[in-house]
């Protein structure tokens, strides 16, 4: 069996580097020396990744409520994550007398380390990456779970009635929010017939996202339902929790739980990137576009867009009801995700070694039914809405309690 | 040397150690922080209580409520499985041709029915 491990030039070109720098009797440490550069550069590029997606949400969020956003520390700003790190980092640990220590302390690291490990199998360039499990999508789905363990943990042992509440809300949503993610990336797989994220990028002769736009809507939404974000950010609705399962970390803590909040949002982006934009390759389908820029390039550019694409909707949409949210991922998101999966396999069947016309069929099959699905379920849906023209009705007060 | 398969997972080992080690450290320089006086630390019996609006707290800290969402689990299970075997048949696919589609729909609309009572019973309301 050919082993994907030769397949990672990156790793290849590190290890000689070190086997040349190693006496023979410590040519073991390569391994371990070339996996921690990746390993570094990788974290670092998340990290700065993150602090940039701080500074640029803030700024892009203030533009859109017509003010202007931080823009005192540094040039235009930019140095405004590294005040709020010296600021969060400098202010009093607190820890509420009836909180649960082991919990509380697990709690944030959990929640950033699930963030981080996720980055593992990303591809980010040609034949450069850490991992080409040949799980990749499973590894995708499922370590971003251990944050609802750590949610869980964290509103638990806060000892705190809101938090509690809130994190109870939030694992009913997140994992209510998986079924329809998992469902659809599904398709996916069909059209790959890989779940290694390395050749994910490498069949999408056309982006995924043309063949798939219902698999990516879906996907899109319960991707920002997992990351917590509008308009899905109801665990921490201030409204009605406070602020949900973080109401009692404060200090370096409730950094971590920030961080790895913006942290999730690169990573998904950088997922959606992969899957369903090409990866490190160029979005567009001439291949000789290949050498413009660098293959990094492209993927952080892919990986900026979407993160602008999140701050886009969490500016425009305001946040749902707990039962809409819930009714939404049952009633319409899993039957989507599950028509997706079925029109793909249908076209898959028909033709499993399709030429570039039948590819462009696939497409235009694929968007029909895309529009005709979110048409039908709006209608349906809309069905259900109370016109806002019979307030009157709705101020009425009910005669029955239930 | 180790296999080329577990040097893989090797790796990946590697960064859930950095993924450790990096919330960590930023734990351990806000306690350093405060060695050092610059992050304060006078605590007191207001500040360590729990924030609920302000009052005293009434009452014990974990309290019984209404928990509807243990349907939501139930359902939870059941598709979560469904994933385990629609991943390897996804894979497939193009390999194993139009039998494996029809043994696929057949599964899947058994699971329809289910969910179509879920529905019906009025799992996905909120009650």
């Amino acid at each position: 069996m050919e082993s994907s491990f030769d397949k990672n030039a990156l790793f290849a070109n590190l290890n000689d580097i070190y086997l040349d720098l190693l006496p023979e009797s410590l040519s073991w440490l390569a391994y371990f020396g070339t996996g921690f550069t990746i390993v570094i550069i990788l974290v670092n590029a998340v990290l700065m990744l993150t602090a940039f997606g701080t500074y640029m949400e803030r700024r892009v969020l203030g533009r859109f409520q017509t003010r202007l956003g931080p823009n005192r520390v540094g040039p235009f700003g930019l140095l405004q994550p590294l005040a709020d790190l010296l600021k969060l980092i400098t202010k009093e640990d607190l820890r509420p007398d009836s909180a649960d220590r082991l919990t509380f302390f697990l709690a944030p690291v959990l929640m950033v380390t699930s963030m981080l490990v996720v980055v593992a199998v990303v591809p980010f360039g040609k034949d450069s990456f850490l991992a080409d499990l040949n799980i990749g999508v499973l590894f995708l789905v499922g370590i971003p779970t251990i944050a609802t363990v750590a949610m869980f943990l964290g509103g638990w042992g806060s000892g705190n009635r809101f938090a509690l509440l809130g994190a109870a809300r939030a694992v009913a949503m997140l994992i209510s929010y998986e079924v329809p993610m998992i469902v659809s990336l599904a398709g996916i797989l069909i059209l790959a017939g890989s779940m290694s994220l390395v050749d994910v990028v490498e069949a999408q002769s056309l982006p995924f996202i043309l063949l798939q736009p219902l698999g990516f809507f879906v996907f899109i939404v319960a991707a920002s339902a997992e990351m917590n974000r509008s308009p899905f950010d109801l665990m921490e609705a201030e409204s009605e929790l406070t602020a949900g399962f973080h109401t009692e970390f404060s200090g370096m803590r409730f950094g971590l739980l920030q961080l790895a909040e913006f942290g999730e949002v690169v990573v998904t982006s950088a997922i959606l990137a992969t899957l369903f934009l090409r990866g490190w390759e160029n979005p567009f389908i001439p291949a000789d576009w290949q050498q413009v820029l660098p293959p990094q390039v492209w993927l952080i550019g892919k990986i900026l867009f979407f993160m602008l694409i999140f701050t886009w909707i969490r500016a425009t949409l305001p946040r749902m009801r707990i039962d809409q949210v819930m009714a939404f991922a049952w009633k319409v998101l899993l039957p989507l995700a599950l028509i997706n999966m079925f029109v793909t396999a249908v076209l898959v069947v028909a033709w499993p070694d399709p030429t570039y016309t039948q590819l462009w069929i696939m497409v235009g099959v694929n968007w029909a039914v895309a529009a005709g699905c979110l048409i039908g379920f709006s209608l349906a849906l809309d069905k259900h809405r109370v016109n806002p023209t019979d307030s009157v009705k709705l101020m009425q007060i009910p005669t029955e309690v239930s | 040397m180790l296999d080329d398969y577990y040097r893989q997972y090797g790796l990946v080992l590697m960064l859930t150690g950095a993924a450790i080690v990096v919330p960590l450290s930023m734990l351990m320089m806000s306690r350093m922080a405060q060695m050092f006086h610059i992050r304060p630390h006078k605590p007191s019996p207001v500040k360590s209580d729990i924030y609920e609006c302000g009052m005293e707290t009434i009452g014990g800290r974990w309290v019984q409520f209404n928990f509807r969402y243990y349907l939501f689990a139930l359902l939870f299970l059941v598709f979560d499985v469904t994933a385990i075997f629609i991943y390897p048949w996804a894979i497939k696919l193009r390999e194993l041709g139009d039998d494996a589609l029809f043994t696929m729909m057949a599964f899947i609309g058994i699971l329809a029915v289910g969910w179509a009572y879920a529905w019906r019973k009025g799992a996905f309301e909120w009650k």
